[in-house]
């Protein structure tokens, strides 16, 4: 499984509908750097509000691409993190506390622009 | 009253039924939103646990129902059972930020606090059994 990765002008939106198993989160990325490469991106937007379960694994994976897309030069804002993923995140002591995050894909995008702009 | 159902975790993608077995359950005994994540959180990390380290084991799930002084209490009990090499040094990977996959280290600590009662038992050499109940408030 492959999750897509949208292009919108100099931004890449992604939206994560699916519980994700360990292959399609370390795929995804992947495909992330790979996309950001190619098209020079300078924001991405993750946006996780279908995802109803974020453990120890995926969470690695998550903060990881956000300071890899960072060392890349992107920035990363995860957006619509469900209220039980994050109870569920801070019960199990993973704090992800360099990531940016908004609470839904627009504000993420506004976030990106001020991050970016100022 | 307590059907047990297992669920071979030997590849990822036992860690993906697993988790959805435990779901679906947690929904079936009444458990809210929050608890679900909760259950099947811990599920996916007692699950990638075997698949890690032991290579392959079962998960079960049944539903359970205890007599207290306030009645009857309804719960959700999850066995990770694996004949792999076992853990050393319990008191190690019970505490945060221990690890020896190169993850976050929060994996069995984490599972303990999303749960309400934990229990291992391992044998050197000889397997890993991790109890765990999350009883419905």
């Amino acid at each position: 499984m492959r999750i897509p990765i949208l292009k919108l002008h100099d931004y890449l939106l992604i939206s994560v509908q699916v519980d994700l198993d360990d292959q399609t989160a370390l795929q995804f990325q992947e495909d992330l750097l790979n996309k950001i490469h190619q098209e020079g991106s300078s924001g991405v937007v993750i946006d996780l509000t279908s995802v109803e379960m974020i453990d120890s694994f995926i969470a690695k994976v998550l903060g990881d691409v956000v300071e890899m897309s960072n060392l890349m030069g992107a920035k990363v804002v995860l957006t619509g993190i469900q209220p039980a993923v994050a109870i569920t995140l801070i019960d199990m002591g993973i704090m992800l506390d360099e990531v940016p995050t908004a609470l839904d894909l627009e504000q993420g995008l506004e976030k990106l622009q001020q991050e970016l702009e100022g | 009253m307590s059907i047990q159902s297992c669920v071979e975790v030997h590849t990822e993608w036992g860690i993906v039924s697993a988790r959805q077995a435990g779901r679906n359950l947690a929904k079936d005994v009444g458990f809210g939103n929050v608890d679900q994540a909760r259950i099947t959180t811990a599920i996916s990390e007692l699950a990638r646990n075997i698949y890690l380290y032991a290579d392959k084991g079962e998960i079960c799930i049944e539903a359970i129902q205890e007599l207290d002084k306030h009645g009857a209490k309804k719960g959700i009990k999850v066995t990770a059972r694996d004949k792999g090499p076992g853990i050393k040094n319990v008191r190690e990977v019970m505490s945060d930020g221990f690890t020896t996959s190169g993850g976050l280290g929060a994996g069995l600590p984490g599972v303990k606090r999303l749960m309400d009662e934990f229990d291992i038992d391992s044998v050197s050499g000889e397997g890993t059994v991790i109890t765990t109940i999350k009883w419905l408030r």
